[in-house]
């Protein structure tokens, strides 16, 4: 097909872009304009974008929400959705030009020319069909084949895609796979008909790093074996970093930036690309790769406690002053929770956090991180008492506050409160945010009703939200400004802890930034002491003293943040933290991990991407 | 969710064992589903005891002697005597305690025993039974049209070429709900038989005769069917699974029929038990229209002229007919969505 | 998409629309903000056309339902002639100027019968809706809220009503309790609070776990205050958009029973006694029946559209 230049493995480091040159880019995007119907006639989503993909490499497209990526992907395959329309410009793939093109027209060129691999595998596969069935639709959709040589060839697509034992996954039906199987289902869904052009729309940003990495590195592997060329939809710098060789910056429907990664991350032109590149979180302290030493360490427990050992002692600040040590603020123990199980007997159920115990002196900030399913919400929730747990028992300055109710748990709340993780679904929507931030004030019979408005605007003032915001309702703020309500409202009672559940996790980099310094300065002015739940080990490392890693509701590593990220002792946090993007670039290791290989590399293991070269910056 | 992420490299021994253990899971589920089957069906035989006591109570304990309302039914206008209902309690078993009478009546009635007709005096079972045949055939031509045409407007609503042709069938079927069918029956009757010949009247039978009471008895569930049915399509061809699948370059018509009709099978198939209901209940309006004799105009008659133990038996075997249909509804869920059929399969939902 | 504050708005019209257009006043303009009396009753009444230009069924279903309204209210407004006393001059005859809806066979204007019925067939109805709502709400949220054995007991009882066909509850009801206008009421209702219990109960325990009702209860909030302010406002929406459509459900149950006999004794003319009536000139007088008929048809077509109106809204946004 349009596949430029050779397939063949290149040398390590090679630019792969290198092979083509800018004339002859496979996709070529010249003036695009969509609009969608709004209630005031058309909105625009894309202001004119120009975009050229040079074939067999990977061309980054990154921007934050709203900023027309997401439109501009579905664009390339056709599907706008309801309301969407493509006023002018072009889109010539291959030397084709798609707008305007028929829809038999598209219904060719989807599939056979250009692929797509959509957002959130939890929905994008038919949940009533088998993971055979689809990929043979795709596959008979494109060339009359026999059912049953089509069979075939699906469970080798499926095989291809670093499915283990496919002949049997074919059987099964979406919801039995992972959500990292699933998406590889996707990725042999989009390029079984082969295509020259991969669209991946933030591929990977609803699953775990490590399922996260593995994914993108088989990704990666389709362009280094010469089979695609992939238009990488983003919203994740550090992604982009590791991955790609070109990089688009798009803001508010425009393209804003482009050209090689390299460049534009040493020395961005516009910025707003600055802005984004000096926003993400654990950028500016990320140490150069060569100081980790986890990899020349022996994996284990090199001096330190023993694995399962639970730092108990009590967690002083690095500069130790104030009445640390003595009594910690939280001290949890032994923590243990298993949900009620509705299903029959015989399926035992694995308790949700087994045996965690910590501690947290006033003033500190710990980090609770894990992957989905850690247990890490489920402790946040026990903290604040939302949660019984099945044993153990939660100490809030020396005080146990285990499973209290009615008016100790009332009490409880004047020192503890909590933020969750989706600023809109926390708010009542038909508040106004001064009721909301007055809320607890009433509730609990603080103040005169005169001079809570008083408070309420302090409160707003120290979140940094302008006065006026206390007439609108959250539908009327903004994500990071409805988080700030939330911050607002959590410190209306002046609590000593503040739970803190994924605070920044559904926000973009530059807000996500925004409201950590907030917290940060929070922190310092209303001497506050944090439980920080996250998944996102970058964000923690920004804040916390201490880290505690939990799998599968164990704690498997507890220690002072620059120790844990310098050397980490267990083999689970290692794998972690070398899941996190941006601490790489990628080695082009071509046809010896390519895919057709059937036993695929174990995902697990680290050695599928060996980092080699330091960091990009 | 662990051992499928484990999957890719695990070694050949993981991978045995968690083959084994998913075989083990399957055994025990084998033997999980019979005492589900069984327990359903104990829920079901449970429904139809408590539509019988919630009967049995209706009409003991509701304001109003129903022994006197029974004496006023039969006799006309006329008022009976202190001495005619003191006979008709004693004769009818009234005057024990409630205990007793509602024991005596559940004993009877598990041997298809609902008393005697107030009206006639014959058994309400040889009534029933002789009633059924007839209601049944008017049932299941209802049944089918209505599934049959519900499914087929629902298909095209989100088949059809033009987008206004769509968006009419879109909104007929909320018609079709609104029109009370005494009415619908009534206008069939004017127009296919009155005016234009086309159908016997009144009477006559032969299965001419069941097409207009079938098409009014069908019409408010084919509306209903026809709104499920299309808003299920139209819902799964909004999903992000149907752009996965579009975007692979599958055709919009195979999409609809291969994917979207199979998603669609379940809330059809959950229609389809309230339907059932919905006939019984129609039935009797239907079958008053058309003069047409079966178990509606039996209720019909046995209502107006409060005949208590007819009632009581109609209800009683109407709940054991709805009651069955919701069995074989439950029991085909987990055929129709992979989702419900639990085991090995419910690990990976979290992944 | 586009700006939050107007799709409220429009929201507050289509939950005003549904109670009969007049009470919208004080959720729109409140929404609005400080806007002068005057300038807020524009703004209202450019919004009101904005929503009927795109939802012409809409409109025209409140229109129709307010019209039956007016009929059930005041009558008199809207026939002059009696329901009750005939012409024998002018029997049987088809609809004309004079008679929009024909006379029957006695001459009395079918009109004027059908306007009058109004407040017999839909104060039955409403009655039964409002009962059904107030008793399955009070249910629906005892079993949602307090849980335990109070939702099992209330949602047993739910179950077992709802294994019997609806129809049949009711006649099983009607024949113990007599036939008339209120017995038919009660007999409809008892069938309706059942779904009005399940949908409290399923929206109340959806709302509780939501994140904003668990954050108002580390805020302090007492139980009470979390189900007036929190639980109740959020949960409204669907049980309103059931009772649009019950109402019409009930309308059409109401008409089916007075059309069998049970209703309200012969002169009286309920709607669906008046089709039952023409039953016997349907070779000769096609209108005796078509337009009491027709008239429920569209009553219920316009509760249907209006349950539907929170589901469109919802569609654009």
């Amino acid at each position: 097909m349009i596949i430029a230049g050779s397939s063949g493995p290149r040398p390590p480091g090679a630019s792969r872009a290198g092979d083509t040159d800018a004339g002859s880019s496979l996709l070529r995007v010249r003036g695009l304009r969509v609009t969608y119907r709004g209630e005031h006639g058309r909105a625009v989503a894309l202001h004119g974008v120009d975009l050229d993909v040079p074939a067999g490499a990977v061309t980054a497209v990154v921007g934050e929400s709203g900023s027309g990526k997401t439109t501009l992907a579905h664009a390339l395959v056709g599907l706008l959705p309801q309301g969407g329309r493509v006023e002018s410009g072009s889109i010539r793939l291959g030397g084709r030009e798609l707008v305007g093109a028929s829809e038999r027209v598209w219904r060719e060129v989807r599939g056979t020319h250009v692929g797509l691999v959509p957002q959130d595998p939890g929905v994008s596969l038919d949940p009533v069909s088998t993971i055979g069935r689809h990929v043979t639709d795709v596959l008979r959709a494109h060339q009359r084949v026999p059912r049953a040589a089509a069979r075939e060839l699906a469970v080798r697509l499926l095989t291809e895609a670093g499915i283990p034992d496919a002949a049997a996954r074919a059987r099964q039906y979406p919801h039995e796979l992972s959500g990292g199987l699933r998406q590889r289902v996707l990725i042999a869904m989009a390029t079984a008909a082969r295509p020259a052009l991969l669209v991946a729309d933030e591929p990977t940003s609803a699953l775990d790093v490590t399922v996260q990495r593995r994914i993108l590195d088989h990704l990666d592997s389709l362009v280094t074996a010469g089979r695609t060329t992939i238009l990488l939809v983003t919203h994740d710098l550090l992604i982009v970093g590791d991955r790609a060789d070109h990089v688009v910056v798009m803001s508010d429907g425009r393209v804003v930036e482009t050209g090689p990664v390299e460049k534009v991350f040493t020395q961005p032109s516009a910025q707003y690309t600055r802005q984004l590149l000096s926003d993400v979180p654990g950028r500016t302290d990320v140490p150069g790769r060569a100081d980790v030493p986890g990899r020349t360490d022996v994996p284990g427990r090199a001096g330190g406690p023993p694995a399962r050992a639970v730092p108990k002692a009590p967690s002083a600040r690095a500069d130790g002053d104030g009445p640390a040590a003595n009594t910690p603020l939280l001290a949890v123990e032994g923590l243990r929770l298993v949900y009620p199980g509705h299903g029959p007997a015989w399926r035992e159920r694995p308790p949700a956090v087994a045996d965690v115990s910590f501690a947290l002196a006033p003033g500190a900030t710990l980090g609770l991180v894990g992957e989905s399913g850690s247990g890490k919400s489920s402790i946040a929730r026990m903290v604040v008492g939302l949660v019984r747990p099945t044993a153990g028992t939660v100490r809030i300055d020396g005080e146990d506050i285990t499973g209290a109710s009615g008016a100790r748990l009332r009490a409880l709340h004047r020192d503890v409160q909590m933020i969750y993780q989706n600023p809109f679904s926390s708010l009542n929507p038909r508040f106004t945010v001064e009721e909301i931030v007055t809320e607890p004030l009433r509730n609990y019979g603080i103040l005169e009703r005169t001079e809570r408005r008083q408070r309420v605007a302090e409160l707003l003032d120290s979140v940094a939200l302008p006065a006026d915001s206390a007439r609108r309702r959250a539908a009327e703020l903004s994500g990071g400004q409805r988080q700030r309500v939330a911050i607002a409202r959590a410190l209306a009672l002046t609590p000593r802890l503040l739970v803190c559940d994924e605070p920044v996790s559904a926000l973009d980099v530059t807000v996500q930034a925004q409201i950590l310094s907030l917290l940060v300065a929070l922190r310092e002015s209303h001497g506050l002491t944090y439980l920080f739940v996250s998944h996102d080990l970058a964000v923690v490392r920004e804040l916390a003293d201490q880290v505690a890693v939990l799998h599968q509701g164990r704690l498997v590593e507890l220690a002072d943040t620059q120790r844990l990220f310098a050397a980490p002792r267990e083999d689970y946090t290692r794998n972690l933290l070398e899941a996190i993007p941006g601490r790489r670039r990628r080695t082009r290791q071509a046809a010896s991990d390519a895919p057709t290989a059937p036993t695929a590399p174990a995902p697990s293991g680290p050695s599928a991407d060996e980092p080699t070269t330091g960091p990009a910056r | 969710m662990a051992e499928h992420e484990a999957g890719p490299g695990a070694a050949p021994a993981v991978r045995r064992m968690a083959a084994a253990r998913r075989m083990a899971a399957v055994r025990r589920i084998a033997v999980g589903r019979q005492a589900a089957l069984a327990r359903r069906i104990a829920q079901a035989v449970a429904v139809v005891w408590a539509a019988f006591t919630v009967t049995f109570l209706t009409v003991r304990l509701l304001p109003g002697d129903p022994v006197a309302l029974m004496l006023t039914g039969s006799n006309g206008f006329s008022t009976p005597t202190a001495e005619q209902i003191a006979e008709a309690r004693s004769r009818l078993g009234y005057d024990h305690p409630l205990v007793v009478q509602y024991l005596r009546a559940l004993a009877d009635a598990t041997h298809g025993d609902f008393g005697a007709s107030i009206q006639t005096g014959r058994p309400v079972s040889s009534m029933i039974s002789e009633a059924l045949p007839s209601t049944l055939r008017l049932g299941a031509a209802a049944l089918v049209l209505a599934l049959v045409v519900g499914t087929a407007v629902g298909l095209l609503a989100n088949l059809a070429p033009l987008p206004f042709l769509r968006q009419a069938l879109r909104s007929l079927p909320a018609a079709g709900i609104s029109l009370p069918s005494f009415w619908v029956g009534l206008m069939l009757l004017q127009l296919l038989s009155f005016r234009w010949h086309v159908f016997p009247t009144l009477d006559g039978s032969g299965p001419r005769q069941l097409v207009l009471p079938a098409c009014t008895l069908a019409l408010p569930g084919a509306a209903l069917m026809a709104q499920v049915v299309g808003r299920s399509l139209h819902d799964s061809l909004h999903r992000p699974w149907a752009d996965t699948l579009r975007a692979a370059g599958l055709a919009p018509g195979r999409l609809l029929v291969a994917h979207g009709l199979r998603g669609a099978a379940l809330p059809a198939l959950t229609v389809l038990g309230l339907l059932v209901g919905n006939l019984i209940g129609g039935a009797v309006v239907v079958e008053t229209v058309f003069s047409r004799p079966g178990m509606g105009l039996i209720t019909q008659a046995a209502v107006g002229a409060q005949d208590l133990p007819v009632v009581q038996g109609v209800v009683v075997v109407a709940a054991i007919g709805f009651a069955a249909t919701n069995l074989v509804v439950d029991l085909l869920y987990p055929v129709l969505d992979p989702r419900l059929r639990g085991g090995p399969a419910a690990v990976g939902v979290a992944g | 998409m586009s700006q939050p504050g107007l799709r409220a708005s429009s929201a507050n019209s289509a939950g005003s629309a549904s109670s009969a257009g007049s009470v919208s006043s004080a959720g729109s303009v409140s929404s609005a903000g400080s806007v002068s009396s005057a300038g807020s009753v524009r703004l209202l009444a450019r919004r009101a056309g904005r929503y009927t230009a795109a939802h012409p069924g809409v409109a025209l279903s409140v229109l129709a339902l307010l019209v039956v309204l007016g009929w059930m209210l005041v009558p008199g407004w809207f026939s002059h002639q009696s329901p009750n006393t005939g012409d024998q001059a002018s029997r049987l005859q088809a609809p004309s100027g004079a008679h929009l809806f024909g006379t029957d066979q006695l001459g009395r204007d079918m009109y004027a019968r059908v306007v009058h019925g109004a407040s017999l067939s839909l104060r039955t109805a409403l009655g039964a809706t409002g009962v059904a709502l107030g008793a399955g709400v009070l249910l629906g949220l005892l079993a949602g809220y307090l849980g335990r054995w109070v939702d099992t007991v209330i949602m047993r009882v739910v179950d077992v009503t709802l294994s019997i066909p609806p129809v049949l509850l009711s006649l099983l009801i009607i024949s113990a309790l007599g036939f008339g206008a209120v017995k038919v009421a009660i007999a409809v209702a008892l069938t309706s609070v059942a779904s009005f219990a399940r949908l409290t109960r399923a929206e109340v325990l959806r709302v509780r776990t939501a994140p904003f009702v668990e954050a108002a209860a580390l805020c302090g909030a007492r139980w009470w205050r979390i189900l007036t302010r929190y639980v109740a406002p959020a949960s409204v929406g669907p049980v309103l958009a059931l009772a649009a459509l019950d109402f019409g459900l009930v309308v059409l149950a109401v008409s089916s029973l007075s059309f069998l006999g049970y209703g309200p004794p012969p002169p009286a003319p309920e709607w669906g006694a008046l089709v039952a009536g023409g039953r016997n000139y349907l070779a000769t007088a096609w209108w005796l029946t078509a337009m009491p008929g027709l008239t429920v048809a569209v009553v219920v077509l316009a509760a249907n559209r209006l349950s539907r109106v929170r589901e469109s809204d919802r569609g654009r946004s």
